[in-house]
């Protein structure tokens, strides 16, 4: 136990806080294993011994999901790891998953009390030492939430990605059966086609999905929703007494400039997707090429850019440039993605934006950018690039990544009439994910536009909720 | 699920394959088309139905052997199960009002046009179909297409070994002159779609024709299948397949489709040896 004082309470460690076990950048960079090694149980325990186990916690609001942290933290200190696990899965079915990618630095972290004068607790990693403790575990030994009695009510979730799989675990537990339909051959969305294995291992994405799997949930592949079957269909023709659409914004955005249908121009999903899901970073031994660029230019300044920077680096690129508009500062990708970008010799170009990309005999060998200096603030509160005149410029390079956002796909929502959808096409709900047809629900990046993982797991969650009070009013 | 129910080779390297996949039957239109995946660890590829039936529960499609994937599919035999086959997807072709009608199918193609022609004639159109192919042990579906009341069947080849000698833009090019032809549909070769399109263009009809780029999901997630079209880039995947043939950037979609080329030759060379060594 850790250590008490004369009174007999336990005073907490002022240790600085833990660091985490890293690969070496050098050596990392030419594979696709995971770079961060995750805590030993002595760090795990070091680490939560730091945390002050509040009266009033105030890390717990900062979760989308309002995990139960200080409670989970304390379960470690008693070295009940399984007790901590079982207080994440109350609230959040997929901790190995969001211990690795939640950004907790502006979410449960930003509001621990240590960090308004130093550093905080280091939530999101003990939260993954909870989830690989239980992924660790023999399949029965694992911590299975109890799953409410059968309600005989079906529900179908369009969607195995966050949003999806969110929405599934907690639907399940209330008792209804429910089926995840997903388009690809492969259940688990972002997690699976977009985020690295180098980041989230393909094996922990597939044992949480098995844990749903062993609460109940039934997840068919291969099945697009708007095509295999309309969201109607599902509805009448399926026997589902509710749906839940959660299949994110999938549809890259493109630069707009010339040049962008040159061979050697990818889109980060396409690049990532073929990367990821397909493995070619195996190939031949995986069936599906990826082109293998010697200096690649990225472009954007979000998670995915360093994704698939980071990426192009492992597949054995000399240089590997990050192009993008803005400065660091305004960056959206998370302060520890930028530094282990950093680390593995992706090299920053801030404030240049593409002009053009060039080619030969239909090849990129280059992009022309011009630099950029800061504005006035624009509408998203970031301070708006401006071009400076006359700073034109070539960089060299022969494949080019663009990682500037996605966009809803209209597959399924062409295919709903009466779905009413924003004009740039997102799915239009009231607070609950209630959308303009009775019985149907969406939540996600379908919704709000590209956000994070955790907060279309949030999303899901809340859906599945308005799903349960509706199949109960419903009668 | 995705049992093969049907094979045929129908040339030295084109195959027809049959494979139980009831609700894409039931949703299948002329001219979408399938994702597969023959095996885990394997390539997705687009292949167009040539055939289906939503009563028997089955879908059809027709493929070249020029790559792994579909050197392993030609291996595959009735009873054996793909891994994955997703659709239908992609717009289906506009069938519907236009009139008299030439579809030309080449190569490959020939299997796509099948089902496009079927479906104009049920609209109502007037239909003649022009099939092409480099030599007459290569020309497909000649007795479906001559059990379709067409207005005229018109067999070509460069050879002249079968039909007409030379390409289907002479006899394209002579139903446009006639006046006879309202509307024209290209599905084949790039080449072949962009000479087509120059030849109904020239003579002012419209002509569409139904593009084959490379694809990873064919859901519109990757955007590898982009395509310029007056200018504008265009997914093939949902998109399309279908296009306004005049307006087709047809020398980018053929750079396109060569990306992987030889990394494709490399990998088919790997797979060919293997299957020597299993011999």
């Amino acid at each position: 136990m850790p250590p008490v004082d004369e009174t007999g309470r336990r005073r907490p460690s002022r240790a600085p806080r833990t660091p985490m076990p890293e690969r070496d950048p050098v050596e990392r960079a030419s594979d696709f294993e995971e770079v961060a090694l995750g805590y030993s149980e002595e760090e795990a325990l070091a680490e939560a011994d730091r945390c002050l186990q509040c009266a009033n916690p105030t890390c717990i609001a900062g979760c989308p999901v309002n995990i139960d942290i200080k409670s989970f933290i304390a379960r470690i200190l008693e070295r009940d790891y399984a007790g901590g696990v079982a207080v994440i899965k109350e609230r959040n079915a997929l901790p190995a998953v969001c211990g690795r990618v939640c950004p907790q630095e502006e979410q449960c972290e930003a509001a621990c009390v240590l960090a308004r004068k130093g550093e905080p607790v280091a939530i999101g990693r003990l939260e993954r030492f909870l989830g690989d403790y239980d992924l660790s575990c023999d399949l029965e030994h694992r911590c299975q939430p109890e799953v409410g009695p059968d309600s005989g009510r079906r529900v179908a979730v369009v969607g195995s990605g966050p949003a999806g799989l969110a929405c599934a675990g907690e639907l399940q537990r209330f008792g209804h059966a429910v089926t995840v339909f997903e388009s690809l051959h492969a259940p688990g969305g972002v997690l699976t086609y977009g985020i690295p294995e180098f980041r989230l291992p393909k094996t922990i994405v597939a044992a949480e999905i098995e844990a749903l799997r062993m609460m109940g949930v039934e997840i068919v592949t291969d099945a697009v929703i708007g095509a295999t079957y309309t969201l109607d269909e599902l509805m009448s023709e399926q026997g589902f007494d509710a749906v839940f659409i959660g299949v994110g914004a999938g549809l890259p955005v493109f630069l707009g400039v010339p040049g962008e249908n040159l061979n050697g121009v990818y889109s980060a999903n396409e690049f990532l997707t073929r990367v990821n899901l397909m493995r070619a970073y195996e190939f031949p031994k995986a069936d599906t090429p990826v082109w293998r660029g010697r200096k690649v230019a990225v472009v954007g300044g979000g998670n995915v850019a360093m994704d698939a920077a980071r990426t192009a680096k492992r597949l054995g690129a000399e240089q590997v440039f990050l192009v993008y508009r803005r400065s660091e500062e305004e960056m959206p990708a998370r302060r520890e993605e930028v530094h282990h970008a950093r680390e593995e010799g992706i090299e920053f170009k801030m404030l240049c934006s593409p002009q053009e990309i060039v080619g030969k005999d239909g090849w990129v060998t280059g992009m022309v950018v011009t630099d950029m200096q800061l504005g006035e603030p624009d509408e998203s509160g970031r301070r708006a690039p401006v071009c400076v005149v006359g700073s034109e410029h070539t960089i060299d390079c022969d494949t080019v990544i663009v990682a500037v956002g996605t966009r809803a796909n209209p597959l399924l929502t062409k295919a709903a009439p009466g779905l009413e959808v924003s004009s740039r096409g997102y799915i239009l709900t009231d607070g609950d994910g209630a959308t303009s047809l009775p019985g149907v629900f969406a939540g996600g990046d379908i919704v709000t536009g590209s956000a994070t993982v955790i907060l279309a797991m949030g999303a899901g969650k809340r859906a599945a909720r308005a799903i349960d009070r509706y199949l109960k009013e419903r009668g | 699920m995705f049992s093969i129910v049907h094979k045929r080779q129908l040339s030295e390297s084109v195959f027809e394959m049959g494979v139980e996949a009831p609700q894409i039957a039931r949703k299948a239109r002329a001219g979408q088309f399938l994702m597969l995946r023959v095996a885990e660890g394997g390539e997705r590829i687009p292949l167009t139905f040539s055939d289906w039936s939503a009563d028997e529960g089955w879908i059809r499609f027709i493929f070249m052997r020029v790559g792994k994937t579909t050197h392993m599919l030609s291996h595959m035999e009735p009873g054996e199960v793909l891994a994955d086959v997703v659709g239908p997807l992609g717009t289906p072709t506009h069938v519907e009002g236009l009139g008299r009608v030439a579809v030309v199918g080449g190569g490959v193609g020939t299997a796509v046009a099948y089902p496009v022609a079927r479906a104009m004639v049920e609209a109502g159109n007037e239909v003649t179909v022009i099939v092409g192919a480099r030599t007459k042990d290569l020309l497909i579906l000649i007795d479906e297409f001559e059990a379709l009341p067409l207005k005229e069947l018109i067999v070509v080849t460069d050879d002249g070994s079968a039909g007409e000698k030379g390409l289907v833009t002479a006899p394209l090019a002579r139903l446009a002159d006639a006046g006879a032809i309202d509307h024209a549909m290209a599905i084949g070769p790039a080449i072949m779609m962009k000479f087509c399109a120059q030849t109904t263009k020239e003579r002012g009809v419209p002509c569409t024709v139904s593009l084959n780029p490379i694809m990873v999901d064919g859901t519109g997630m990757c955007g590898a299948c982009r395509v310029t079209v007056g200018g504008e880039t265009k997914f093939g995947c949902v998109d399309g397949p279908d296009f306004d043939g005049h307006l087709v950037d047809f020398e980018e979609l053929m750079s396109r489709q060569r990306v992987y080329a030889d990394m494709e030759r490399e990998a088919d060379v790997e797979y060919s040896k293997e299957c020597r060594c299993h011999l």
